[in-house]
């Protein structure tokens, strides 16, 4: 036991430094090198809780493909971070405000299981014992039994925002020579071979 | 104290003895590795490869390791360092880690966790950030070019590698990759996934930056890519783990779709070579045909690579995997 809660330990306090040095540090690419790491060290919270599956689909999906991009658009981008953070503390109350509320709507839940731990049964499906399936089986249950439209739903929505994009940043391109494999590889011999006879001193 | 004894210590000197035994012999078979890679292609382009250091050669690896060990490791003045010194040590660990989740036999495997699949997916997708920051930490234009060629190349090849384990997942109805192994005791998934094995097996040379989709290193345009600016250990460390995940994806194929340590049949003769054995044998197979192809194949276009990766098989795996699931669900082979 006195393991695992060292690992907390170290998870968390690695997570919260990393965390506020994403918004301290002054090199963008520092910045999203910490955020990988803070995402790293949330995926081990969640291994430490036993969520083996979304510990292991948050690395994939938020380290393997979101933060590759961040990157690389941070190191593309040539943009005076120090230029930009000029006037950022005018927006402070703000922020603040933003920051507040969601650490009441957080409060708000966490807190009602402790005030009404009868609020865990409202659930659709109850949660089966660790001993009875793995939690990626469990996962699966839920979703595809009890949330199954909503699941399909959210994936549809996901769908068009991605249509969305790809419609917002597609542009024609005048004279732009695209390579067409297939013209190139129905092309005969006939078409564009011809044996000529070239007589002497006069050329094609 | 008998407690802390029984219950921390000495499973913690158990673990670093059973990491030691995985780490030990394959950072051998990468250095034999290299020194097969020179052999086979040197036999394919009739010439003799290394043969002074050693009987035919076979000490070759370690001058070369000794070489790099003791050359000087250079840091660029413009560079950035702590990322510049981190990059290598990614790399060259995220090859080690993954190691931890393969079976090698019959219950012989060091962390036998039920979300292996998804493990090793994760630590492959990770692979690119060592490429990506030693571009960018090297301060060079070839660096970075290498970095952003190799970024966008992996992350396009990881999304068939996806589907392609999600099939390979619809027939074996586990994430765990020794139940994975054993779904495939009546038949090899190469064999009903055919196709899927093949895509699986180019995605994964182009996952590890090998020829024919070794862009990322193209020395005739990038005079050696991400990696220009290392060298000594630092250079060491790139090579070492790319090499590393060579061995890694030969065993990924190998556990996927050629039945991991299990026989060709269960039949006699066959059953009497112990399980490990077919698994190594697998993965040298898979690493013939990696070397095979680098000795054959020219280099992609990188136009051409992007096509193959988004407009060939990303569609042709999400079709596959539409496939695999109907006839699953259809006849009801679906595993409970």
């Amino acid at each position: 036991m006195i393991v695992q809660a060292l690992a907390f330990y170290l998870f968390s306090a690695i997570m919260v430094a990393s965390a506020v040095m994403v918004i301290a540090s002054r090199n963008p690419v520092h910045s999203v090198v910490f955020l990988i790491t803070a995402f790293f060290n949330a995926a081990g919270l969640l291994l430490l809780i036993g969520a083996e599956f979304v510990a292991m689909i948050l690395i994939i999906v938020y380290i393997g493909a979101v933060a590759v991009l961040f990157l690389f658009v941070v190191m593309m981008l040539d943009v005076d971070f120090g230029q930009l953070r000029k006037g950022a503390s005018q927006y402070l109350p703000l922020g603040g405000a933003v920051g507040l509320v969601l650490l009441a709507e957080l409060l708000l839940v966490l807190g009602g299981w402790v005030v009404a731990p009868s609020a865990g049964t409202l659930a659709l499906a109850p949660t089966p014992a660790v001993e009875q399936m793995s939690n990626t089986v469990a996962l699966g249950h839920v979703l595809y039994t009890h949330y199954f439209y909503v699941f399909q739903a959210s994936g549809v929505v996901l769908l068009i925002a991605m249509i969305g994009a790809i419609v917002l940043t597609l542009r024609e391109r005048q004279g732009v020579r695209r390579q067409r494999i297939e013209g190139q590889v129905s092309r005969r011999r006939d078409e564009v071979v011809a044996v000529t006879k070239v007589r002497v001193g006069e050329g094609v | 104290m008998v407690s802390f004894w029984s219950g921390y210590a000495l499973p913690t000197i158990i673990i670093i003895l059973e990491v030691l035994a995985i780490i030990i012999p394959l950072l051998v078979a990468v250095a034999y590795l290299t020194y097969a890679e020179r052999k086979v292609m040197a036999a394919m382009q009739l010439r003799q490869g290394p043969n002074i250091v050693g009987p035919f050669g076979l000490l070759q690896p370690m001058a070369d390791g000794l070489k790099l060990l003791t050359k000087e490791t250079i840091i660029p003045a413009g560079s950035n360092r702590a990322l510049f010194l981190a990059a290598p040590m990614v790399t060259f660990l995220l090859s080690l880690v993954a190691w931890a989740v393969i079976p090698f036999g019959a219950g012989l495997v060091l962390s036998n966790i039920n979300v292996g699949v998804l493990y090793l997916f994760a630590v492959s997708s990770l692979g690119v950030y060592g490429i990506i920051i030693a571009g960018w930490a090297s301060n060079s234009k070839y660096a970075f070019l290498g970095g952003l060629r190799s970024a966008a190349q992996m992350v396009s090849y990881e999304v068939s590698i996806g589907l392609v384990i999600v099939s390979v997942l619809l027939c074996a109805g586990s994430l765990n990759l020794s139940r994975i192994v054993e779904a495939q005791h009546t038949i090899w998934f190469a064999v009903p996934l055919f196709p899927m094995f093949i895509v699986f097996f180019i995605s994964g040379l182009a996952e590890t930056n090998r020829a024919p989709f070794d862009l990322p290193e193209g020395e005739s345009e990038l005079v050696g890519g991400y990696n220009v600016e290392y060298s000594a250990m630092t250079f060491a460390l790139f090579f070492l783990g790319e090499y590393a995940n060579m061995i890694l994806m030969s065993a990924l194929t190998t556990i996927l779709f050629l039945g991991g340590w299990l026989p060709p049949l269960g039949i006699p003769p066959l059953t009497w070579i112990p399980g490990p054995i077919w698994f190594f044998a697998k993965i040298a197979a898979c690493l013939f045909v990696f070397i095979w192809v680098r000795a054959t194949m020219p280099r992609y276009r990188y136009d051409q690579l992007m096509r193959l990766g988004w407009k060939i098989f990303l569609p042709f795996s999400l079709i596959w995997v539409l496939v695999t699931a109907g006839v699953l669900e259809t006849f009801g082979w679906l595993p409970k």
